[in-house]
């Protein structure tokens, strides 16, 4: 109030003061960038792309990158040998950096070669020549730079070198080389490294020859090295020969699999295969890079077509054209349709279209919902908050953008995720699990009685489809119309799949033994369990309307509340006895699904993805042998057969496949959704002088309000100062 | 004054042991090392081999508290406990359970969260302070009614409306500040404008009403009656006399919350996008990182004694009166 004083003494000081605000408003609104822009002025008119992420990427090493928040980053910035085509459905893998798609020969446990056409049981290796591209060269990068002398600059640094570093771009001077084959087999024997934990080294011991043997080897490397742990990390792997790894020459590189394994392609098509140098690992495995937080898993180091350069995932990352990007073009073709929706306008364009990606940290969805409406961001999701706002659904169902969005240019597009949210019995208890007929009728009346559509309905905003079997859309396998349905579940109408009267469930829930829900032996209610982690107030909805479907059946539903280290823990002991669980395709193959049922993954066994447990003999059999099969006819008749044991026996209940929302502008182009691929972004293409035009239109500053504001505030102290004035000049007595 | 600091800076070391045990206790009552390593090796794909490894490589394979297979001495020195504690004593943080060095993320979060919470600190008290003093000025009038009414409104509302409000007037419909967002440096200000403004204003209601009630009571006292009479003038009287008196209880509120500044607010830090320490813990809490739990919860404490020691002594800096001994 102090600083308040004068202002009341002299109301022409207050005065002008307003007006110098007003007018420093005005000015400011004369300025050429919209006053909200969350950009500096210079960016204006750049050809960047702008996206937020939500959380931080746990790790950018291509060893153990695996989240879908990951890949947003390393799928851009690593190369792995093959990439699927981005228009083509379904799902097509083609060469990244290799010349041409390799094509596996088997070879029998004597080491002779087999013909192409050999059953499975007969291979017992299947070997992957790899040949790369000549002339791709690795992004510029401090591990490659090299003094006069032909010698590492910054190989050897001591404590003192590192003195004034704090990221890595303190290091002056930057180099690059080619890709050689080489560093793809570092990249595999990196899998082993007992340091990384790779989430995939389980599943590739498996499969590639003396992995695990050279697991083992690499423990006992370090565990024998007593100089501490930045010595033993500096480790060179290529002294250490890996048996299923050998590389040709230069550019050639073989890797030889256990058995018959066509999903090792799909693999082949992750980061986890990326190359990545020897020069990498020596750079970051210095004493002194880990307390800076410098290292391989911060700073990623590849040749793909952008490169990180600032990582501060609590405000921005920032992903730049890379100078060295061996060139690709875009592609000349795609599925039926792609040309009618401009998809095909860029073909045979120079790839990557955009210079410079920023994502910025958002944590909240109404923040990052209003700065996409800005046009500060090119592209957005729809979270649950703003589903009202960007969506309206016909009474048909058809799902459009609300005619505010239209009228910006916004656009749609949406797509079924390869995922599927289930809930699962778990088969191992003694009421809901097993393979006797009752438990099966139980576990099929409440698939009947749990009404999918309307939990899509309340709980998805209508963003899913009712799964029909393990298998979404898009996925080899999935059977669409009256040949895929789940007759057990589901009648066929005219209008599509009908799901079966609740009295249809009851009479199944009969003939188990629980009549109107009660135990025919004993005469009590049925009483079951759902353990769930879920514990916020959406989550309390949910179980709630879990709850009412089995009240259809007349069964008292108890839900087993817990944190996710107690439910964890339940499904790891098979103490859980119904429980809501999802999974997302890693590939697109129906081996990624099913084996979500097969016995030798089971959770309590073999603490596999078998969440529920389930066994069943012809199940596995056929599992088998669909793994190895091509996609054909014969294949589908297998995976039909199995699909069809599953509806039997009922150890889920195929819930639904999630579908995507995006929303994108008018300036955002390419915007085609691909489930598979990591690394679309070099395919899309912005304007950015029609997004600074819209910005412009959007983002005017209203200044009058500000006055308005002012004025109120002014005419509220008045009378105060007034009041001020009268008792400082009032006299104690009056006479 | 010195041997008091060192005393209290000795009575702070069994706090810190303490404080240091019951998060320790809490912790992992709810997360064991196993669900710590499942959490930071991902959902897919975890192998028990792995999980085995993780725990082993940072230490969690020991026992918490007591190891009774050791001997000596190490019955204690080689428990999870121990290990992770001692170093603490030193502000020594040691990396996180995910392998980033704390006191080096810690040294670069905290100027966001300063940026934000000083200026909302030290504008904040010239308003409330301002405020209060003109409804002790107008006690009892229609002004001072309808002031503590507006500050009864301000303080029922939740802090949440105003970000989403502030964000919904000046960002959305009137296009004046961003939505959200950071720059460092100067360029900050623009960021900064909204958050401190709402961070202010949503502090109004209580803080006004506390400081009013703080002027009232010394407004009532003889000197002051005294110093009417003579005839000072009111203003005078209430920003020279009363306000200095009144520093005693503003000094137990304001001091110790000054070294705490820098840890940020998780609410407004989320909202606006700011990179600052204010969700540092609660995302090590979700994502189950005692290192940086320990470590933050460690340095809180530190921070909250120095606080209350900060305050001790400032009391003899306001008020003669008062001897530390």
């Amino acid at each position: 109030m102090s600083a308040l004083q004068p202002l009341f003494r002299h109301p022409n000081l207050l005065v002008g003061w307003i007006l110098l605000i007003l007018t420093g408003l005005s000015v400011g609104a004369c300025s050429d960038q919209a006053w909200n822009s969350p950009y500096p002025p210079d960016q204006a008119g750049q050809n960047i792309l702008y996206s937020s992420f939500a959380e931080r990427p746990k790790h950018l090493d291509p060893a153990q990158s695996y989240s879908s928040n990951e890949v947003v980053f390393t799928g851009q910035i690593y190369e792995p040998p093959l990439q699927y085509h981005f228009l083509k459905r379904p799902y097509q893998l083609e060469p990244a950096t290799v010349t041409t798609m390799p094509v596996p020969y088997y070879l029998d446990d004597q080491g002779q070669r087999l013909s192409d056409n050999a059953s499975a049981d007969e291979i017992a290796y299947s070997v992957y020549d790899i040949e790369i591209q000549p002339g791709i060269h690795y992004q510029p990068h401090p591990a490659f730079a090299k003094d006069e002398q032909g010698q590492f600059l910054y190989h050897a640094l001591s404590e003192q070198d590192l003195e004034s570093v704090k990221t890595l771009s303190d290091f002056r001077e930057n180099g690059s080389r080619e890709l050689v084959a080489e560093d793809y087999a570092l990249q595999i024997k990196r899998l082993a490294h007992p340091r990384l934990h790779s989430p995939i080294f389980g599943l590739m011991s498996d499969y590639i020859v003396g992995l695990s043997d050279y697991a083992a080897t690499l423990k006992q490397v370090f565990e024998h090295n007593s100089e501490g742990a930045s010595a033993a990390a500096s480790v060179d792997l290529r002294d250490y020969p890996l048996a299923g790894v050998e590389v040709l020459d230069r550019y050639r590189y073989r890797v030889r699999i256990r058995g018959k394994y066509p999903q090792f392609l799909y693999w082949l098509a992750m980061p986890f295969f990326a190359p990545v140098p020897w020069e990498a690992d020596v750079f970051y495995s210095q004493p002194g890079m880990k307390e800076r937080n410098i290292s391989l898993d911060w700073y990623p180091l590849g040749t793909g077509p952008y490169m990180l350069t600032v990582n501060n995932p609590n405000r921005q990352m920032v992903m730049e054209r890379n100078p060295n990007f061996h060139g690709e073009r875009y592609p000349q073709a795609g599925e039926s349709g792609d040309a009618g929706q401009g998809y095909l306008d860029d073909a045979g364009r120079q790839l990557p279209m955009i210079d410079k990606v920023i994502y910025s940290l958002e944590k909240e969805a109404i923040p990052t919902w209003n700065k996409f409406l800005q046009g500060y961001y090119d592209a957005s999701g729809v979270s649950s908050d703003s589903f009202d706002q960007a969506i309206q659904v016909a009474s048909g169902g058809d799902i459009s953008l609300t005619p505010e969005l239209k009228a910006k240019g916004i656009h749609l597009n949406t797509v079924v995720s390869t995922s599927i949210s289930y809930i699962g019995f778990n088969m191992l208890d003694p009421v809901v699990g097993g393979d006797s007929e009752p438990a099966r009728l139980l576990r099929r009346a409440i698939s009947i009685a749990m009404d999918y559509e309307e939990y899509i309905s309340v709980f998805a905003n209508g963003r899913g489809i009712p799964a029909q079997s393990p298998l979404p859309p898009g996925i080899f396998g999935h059977v669409e119309g009256r040949q895929g349905i789940n007759t057990f579940v589901y009648d066929w109408t005219p209008h599509g799949p009908q799901r079966k009267p609740i009295a249809e469930a009851r009479r199944l829930l009969a003939q188990a033994g629980y009549p109107d829900g009660r135990d025919i032996k004993t005469g009590k209610p049925l009483v079951l369990y759902f353990d769930t982690s879920g514990v916020g107030p959406d989550d309390s909805a949910r179980l709630d309307w879990i709850r009412k479907q089995f009240v259809k059946l007349d069964i008292q539903l108890q839900v087993r509340n817990t944190d996710y280290n107690r439910f964890q823990d339940k499904m790891l002991k098979g103490t859980a006895q119904i429980f809501q669980w999802g999974w997302n395709a890693d590939y697109p193959d129906a081996e990624n699904f099913l084996f979500l049922l097969y016995a030798k993954n089971a959770k309590v066994e073999h603490s596999g993805e078998n969440a529920a447990n389930y066994s069943n003999a012809e199940f596995d059999r056929l599992f088998e042998q669909m793994k190895n099969m091509e996609n054909g006819a014969q294949r589908q008749q297998v995976i039909d057969r199995m699909v069809e044991i599953l509806r039997h026996d009922a150890p889920w209940v195929f819930g639904f496949h999630p579908k995507q929302f995006v929303l994108f502008h008018d300036w955002y182009h390419n915007a085609k959704s691909n489930l598979m691929a990591n690394n679309t972004l070099k395919y899309r293409r912005i304007e950015p002088a029609l997004r600074e035009q819209q910005r412009e239109a959007w983002n005017h500053p209203v200044v009058w309000p500000l006055g308005l504001i002012i004025l109120m505030l002014i005419a509220a102290v008045i009378p105060a100062v007034i009041a001020y004035r009268r008792h400082e000049n009032q006299q104690a007595l009056e006479h | 004054m010195f041997a008091y600091v060192i005393r209290r800076a000795l009575y702070a070391i069994p706090i810190l042991i303490g404080v240091n045990l019951i998060t320790f206790a809490l912790f992992f009552v709810v997360n064991t090392p196993d669900d710590m390593a499942r959490m930071h090796l991902g959902m897919k794909r975890v192998t028990a081999d792995a999980i085995e490894k993780w725990k082993a490589e940072r230490g969690y394979d020991r026992p918490l508290l007591y190891n009774r297979q050791a001997d000596g001495a190490e019955r204690v020195t080689a428990t999870i406990f121990f290990d992770k504690s001692v170093r603490l004593f030193a502000f020594e943080f040691g990396s996180s359970d995910a392998g980033r060095d704390i006191g080096q993320d810690i040294s670069q979060r905290m100027w966001p969260s300063l940026a934000i919470a000083l200026p909302t600190f030290l504008i904040g008290l010239l308003v409330y302070i301002s405020f209060a003093m003109l409804l002790a000025f107008f006690r009892g009038t229609y002004l001072d009614i309808s002031g503590v009414a507006l500050c009864v409104i301000l303080m029922s509302i939740s802090g949440l409306f105003y970000i989403i409000a502030g964000q919904y007037v000046f960002s959305k419909l009137l296009h004046l500040v961003p939505v959200s967002g950071y720059e460092p440096g100067w360029l900050a200000w623009r960021f900064v404008l909204l958050p401190v403004a709402i961070g202010v204003f949503a502090g109004i209601g209580s803080s006004s009403r506390w400081y009013r009630t703080i002027f009232l009571e010394e407004i009532n006292r003889d000197y002051v009656r005294t110093a009417r009479a003579k005839g000072l003038p009111e203003g005078r009287l209430l920003f020279r006399h009363v306000l200095k008196n009144a520093m005693v209880p503003i000094l137990t509120g304001v001091v110790v919350v000054l070294p705490t500044l820098f840890m940020g607010s998780l609410i407004m830090e989320s909202f606006f996008a700011i990179p600052g320490l204010g969700s540092y813990t609660i995302e090590a809490i979700q994502k189950q990182d005692f290192a940086i739990v320990r470590a933050m919860v460690f340095l809180g404490s530190a921070l909250y004694i120095l606080g209350l020691l900060l305050t001790d002594l400032s009391y003899t800096l306001v008020d003669p009166r008062i001897r530390l001994s």
